[in-house]
């Protein structure tokens, strides 16, 4: 394997930078210092003007998946090369299973893809298409066996794979207990298809319809909704695409609110803006539908990159998902159905830099945290990940803050016609990328191999996450009043079972049962269940007498805990 | 037979100003107001001495004959409206609540039936919505247009028994305002309830304080924001009821400020107590509290509450009343979701908002006239017959003692329950003299009423103090699509494999478009709408222009 030598570089971390050497073999950091003297047969990297940062984690991609039976256009290898061009070293990449095929076999499926394919280190998330009764065991084995610690629920795409918010409750409270980490797909999909009828109705079939029947309310609705059921279940939750400045608003006063909340804008809603959907060029305004759309507000970007750099909004993502223009074109008549997704895996860490670092919003330090270390916290895969240490893997870019490069489809690595950040003028770009501890881009050439990426597994309860949710989960323990049982007159209750409320609840109680003494009502009979042997002891039955004070008694406990 | 009255020297108040008058009622309207007026001999007169003359309260929310496993509340109609008027309140708006599986005309027929023989002052009526159901339109309609009902309640809690789901709301919304009809909601996140209701009691908690446990405010303040969203998405005004914590409200207050038509209502309770009673160690009391959404346990919620109030963030003011006796309130002695739900609040309503807002400086009179009974009539569309003091408004008129001390408590209050969740709270401010329809009701403490002299008030659609800006917002909010050439370039062809077509009823739609299978026709169009392209080639021509090379900018940037 190779021995490598970086010199003279600035070493960047997420908390302080430094100026030293870096020494790298069998694809760790063995060593960080100043003036390392390099073994022989070690090559020697220049980094003399650079930053020396942590490797890319591109918390979201779609390389894999099909819709409508097309795949995306750039698959793992060409996902991976693109990933690798722009800096990321890492990807976690969503497992959506196909209809009818299980989360185990679905994952097995992308392993085995991306195992020949990827070129890069890899993770995987899950999609819960839908809930079903053996959904526990499954998440429990993928968790315990499988190395994977993060699903993804959809509140949108109604009747295919929407939750309902009861699924959702269910589905965080096994997340919480397993320790991983809930992800949500924030729209409100019942609202979305009321409103694609409407349009459709109106003769909008184009793609501009498509962000007029998601407009960003439905989207922070849905993310204030997720906020109240994670919080209820006491789970984290990690909010993907982040596309409007409302979802991010919402976002934000949660988290100060309390809230174990993580939100991740992608490259395009950092990027570009939604109004390109209105675009005469179909195709230009195809290549821009992705949900949650892009905001048609042109000030969305700005007030994102202002968040992410006051750490509101913690990782960055880039959600690549690709289909080329003739795939688009499905719903050229249509526009529910044309295949959703935008490019961004490539220009991810030059669009951050030039939004948020050239603008003077965040510094080099802060980079590297969102593009990098906080995924790595997050997902539970640091310090091997994210930081440049001894003892991590070694993926370290070079980054040269100084380069320019005008972001092109005629110049990109990916497979579509269409780049939506066509033009965008990026300051700062990486030079060489290491990855593994091998030098992979330089000189702007690229030299990867297929299948050389390695499937990192990630251990669950997350430090990051899990230690305020523990404490809380504690401190949530809730007691009830122990009172003198009500021996009061009660209401006969007229058994009319249609008016009875079907609630679980009051099928627990199964009251019903309780009292067959028809005739003459026993005052003294309780049906408090909990507390055992009350039958015989009626001192206790007693004492509790005293409930029935004069109305208005004054409560002395007034404080909830 | 119909009593005159003249009230001399009083100050009356409207929601906009105040001047000295007086007033000279007749045949149950306010015929004159003045100075110095000429009046028929004989009249009675009554002196205010300076004091306030008000337009007599409406009380938005009650719930008089509210149903609850085959029992219903302890105060009827008679007994319930008796307590409005010692309140100072004159008319009152009650819901409808039809039970499962009875249709809302036979819901509506019975209870006006009931009101029309018992109540003491004039009614209207709300009609809650608890399933949508086939045929549930046309009921709508006869409703809205003969029967004299604009609004109507729709359920986000209550799983599997009233509960709707966003869809529905959507489509119950969008014919409400198709009706010119005013939108109710309860809101609660059903699905979240029955969640933490299940886990409450499987830790064994199973009193009162399960009920607060199981509903907290963020349940509350979510369901406000979805409704505001479905709201703001049809374009139609939305009122929430029973506006319990301050989180609740924030979101009101903050979804106003960015454009949509939302009005909040918080009830007595909400504004003169808090939810730190569940956990008293009385049950009967605990119990009493019993509402749903419930009592914030934040002893802050009333203050927060009324400063809303004040500022105009919230406009209205109901009791939610809803009394059951403690032997009912005890069916639920072992289970608390069984408890069935209600406060009172009808009688001591004007005086909570008195006491909490004016007396404490954070409103003025005008303003107190103005939650506790003009924005009321002016959203329900009954302004200005109801809700200003004015000639040839109906003679609902209050004088009212700003001074006066009073103490609440069940020994004297006239609701049936045993318990008032008031208990022991001072008062400033409460009325001297209630008249309604002209007729002295409340005097010195002592009721005139008789039981069915109340009316049935019919209310009119499309108030224009919310439709008039819904009409011009949908005016200016049109959507238009843009007019592109056709794309004509490669499309995939997607394997058939129909598991994974899209559900969209588009789809359904045009099944026979794509039926020419070997060539793949690149000229033909499926575009429906425009007529007649499959003559005009040369239009089509021009439509290459739109494979431009990409990334060719776009001039069309804002959204129009």
């Amino acid at each position: 394997s190779e021995q490598l030598l970086i010199k003279g570089g600035k070493v960047v971390n997420d908390d302080q930078s430094f100026y030293a050497d870096v020494y790298v073999e069998d694809g760790l950091i063995k060593q960080i210092g100043e003036n390392l003297a390099a073994p022989g047969g070690a090559r020697t990297v220049d980094a003399y003007g650079q930053l020396v940062v942590p490797g890319g984690i591109d918390v979201h991609t779609r390389l894999q998946t099909a819709v409508m039976g097309m795949s995306s256009a750039d698959d793992f290898y060409q996902g991976t090369r693109a990933a690798l061009a722009g800096g990321t070293t890492m990807i976690m990449d969503h497992v959506l299973p196909e209809v009818g095929m299980s989360l185990l076999a679905a994952y097995e499926q992308w392993r085995q893809r991306a195992d020949s394919g990827a070129c890069c280190d890899y993770a995987l998330h899950l999609d819960i298409p839908r809930w079903h009764e053996s959904l526990e065991e499954e998440l429990e084995a993928l968790v315990k066996d499988k190395g994977v610690n993060s699903f993804l629920v959809f509140m949108a795409y109604k009747d295919r794979l929407q939750c309902s918010d009861a699924q959702m409750y269910e589905i965080f409270s096994i997340i919480r207990d397993l320790g991983a980490i809930a992800q949500v797909h924030a729209e409100n999909g019942d609202i979305i298809e009321e409103e694609q009828k409407r349009l459709l109705e109106l003769g909008i079939t184009g793609p501009e319809g498509h962000v007029l029947s998601r407009p960003e309310e439905v989207e922070a609705e849905a993310v204030f909704r997720a906020i109240t059921i994670a919080k209820q279940a006491n789970c984290p939750l990690y909010v993907t695409k982040v596309m409007s400045k409302s979802a991010a608003d919402v976002v934000a006063q949660a988290k100060r609110k309390g809230t174990v909340v993580y939100g991740e804008p992608i490259t395009a809603s950092l990027g570009a803006d939604g109004s390109h959907y209105w675009s005469k060029n179909w195709a230009k305004a195809a290549a821009f539908v992705t949900s949650p759309p892009l905001s048609p507000d042109p000030t969305t970007p700005e007030h994102l990159s202002s968040l992410l750099s006051c750490g509101d909004l913690q990782v960055v993502g880039s959600a690549h998902c690709t289909f080329t223009t003739a795939q688009k074109a499905v719903g050229k008549d249509n526009f529910t159905l044309i295949p959703e997704g935008t490019n961004g895996i490539e220009e991810r860490m030059s669009i951050i830099w030039e939004q948020c670092v050239v603008s003077g919003k965040m510094d080099e330090n802060n980079f590297v945290a969102v593009t990098s270390t906080n995924a790595a916290k997050i997902f539970n895969c640091y310090p091997r990940k994210g930081r440049i240490a001894v003892g991590s893997d070694a993926d370290v870019v070079l980054w040269n803050p100084k380069a320019t490069k005008i972001i092109s489809a005629k110049t990109h690595n990916l497979n579509v016609e269409y780049n939506i950040f066509e033009g965008m003028e990026c300051h700062g770009a990486p030079t060489v990328v290491i990855s593994q501890g091998k030098v992979v881009l330089e000189d702007g050439k690229l030299f990867v191999s297929k299948g050389s990426g390695r499937f990192v597994p990630r251990k669950t309860f997350p430090d990051f996450v899990y230690k305020r949710i523990k404490a809380r989960n504690r401190l949530a323990e809730v007691h009830g009043v122990p009172r003198g049982l009500y021996d009061g007159p009660v209401h006969d209750v007229v058994l009319s079972t249609r008016a009875v409320p079907p609630t679980a609840a009051a099928r627990i109680a199964g009251c019903a049962g309780k009292v067959p003494t028809v005739p003459v009502r026993n005052l003294h009979q309780s049906g408090f269940s909990l507390s055992g042997s009350q039958a015989d002891d009626h001192v206790a039955r007693r004492t509790a007498q005293k409930i029935m004070a004069p109305p208005g008694g004054r409560s002395n406990i007034t404080s909830l805990s | 037979q119909s009593d005159r009255l003249l009230i001399k020297g009083g100050r009356i108040i409207n929601d906009d100003h105040s001047f000295y008058a007086d007033l000279y009622l007749e045949d149950g309207l306010i015929k004159q107001i003045g100075e110095n007026l000429i009046v028929p001999g004989g009249v009675k007169t009554i002196e205010a001495n300076g004091r306030m003359v008000i337009p007599g309260g409406i009380d938005v929310n009650t719930y008089l004959q509210k149903p609850y496993q085959g029992m219903t509340t302890v105060d009827d109609f008679y007994q319930g409206t008796k307590a409005a008027v010692a309140g100072g309140t004159t008319m009152i708006i009650d819901h409808v609540l039809p039970e499962p599986g009875s249709s809302l005309l036979t819901s509506f027929e019975k209870w006006h039936e009931a009101a029309d023989t018992k109540s003491c002052c004039d009614y209207s009526l709300h009609v809650d919505i608890t399933s949508w159901y086939d045929g549930i339109r046309e009921e709508l309609e006869v409703l809205v247009q003969d029967k004299g009902v604009n609004s109507f309640q729709v359920y986000m809690a209550y799983k599997d028994l009233y509960q709707m789901s966003d869809s529905q709301l959507y489509e119950a919304f969008t014919f409400l305002k198709s009706l010119g009809a005013v939108i109710l909601v309860h809101a609660e996140n059903g699905d979240l309830i029955a969640q933490e209701q299940k886990r409450i009691l499987e830790m064994g908690i199973t009193g009162p304080e399960g009920h607060a446990l199981s509903r907290p405010e963020e349940l509350e303040a979510e369901a406000v924001f979805r409704a505001i969203t479905i709201a703001s998405r049809i374009n139609c005004p939305v009122y929430i009821t029973k506006v319990m914590s301050k989180s609740a409200a924030d979101i009101i207050a903050l979804a106003r400020k960015r454009g949509p038509l939302v009005f909040g209502e918080p009830i007595t309770a909400s504004l003169g107590t808090d939810g730190t009673h569940y956990w008293s160690k009385n049950w009967a009391k605990a119990a009493a509290f019993v509402t749903s959404p419930p009592l914030s346990p934040d002893p802050t919620t009333p203050d927060h509450l009324n400063s809303l109030l004040a500022c105009g963030d919230l406009q209205v003011t109901g009791s939610g009343h809803c009394p059951y006796s403690t032997a009912q309130k005890a069916i639920g002695k072992d289970n608390f979701t069984m408890i069935p739900e209600g406060v009172n609040g009808i009688e001591e309503r004007m005086t909570v908002v008195w006491d909490k807002a004016v007396a404490t400086g954070k409103m003025d009179e005008s303003q107190f006239v103005a939650v506790t009974s003009t924005n009321a009539a002016k959203i329900f569309n009954l302004y200005p017959r109801k809700g200003r003091i004015a000639v040839g408004s109906d003679a609902d008129v209050v004088i009212w003692d700003p001074d006066k001390v009073k103490t609440i408590t069940a020994k004297s209050h006239k609701s049936a329950v045993e318990y008032n969740i008031f208990e022991g709270m001072e008062c400033h401010g409460a009325p001297l003299v209630v008249i309604s329809q002209g007729k002295i009701v409340y005097e010195d403490g002592n009721l005139h009423v008789n039981k069915g002299m109340g009316r049935f008030i019919p209310r009119k659609p499309f108030p224009e103090y919310l439709y008039q800006r819904i009409k011009i917002r949908n005016k200016v909010g049109g959507l238009q699509g843009v007019s592109r050439g056709m794309y004509d370039g490669p499309v995939y062809e997607i394997p058939a494999t129909p598991k994974y077509a899209t559900p969209a009823p588009s789809t359904k739609s045009s099944p026979a478009k794509n039926q020419p299978p070997p060539i793949r026709n690149l000229h033909q169009s499926n575009f429906s709408l425009s007529g007649a392209q499959i003559d005009d080639n040369n239009p089509r021509r021009t439509g290459h222009r739109i494979v431009a090379p990409p990334g060719g900018r776009s001039n069309i940037t804002s959204l129009g």
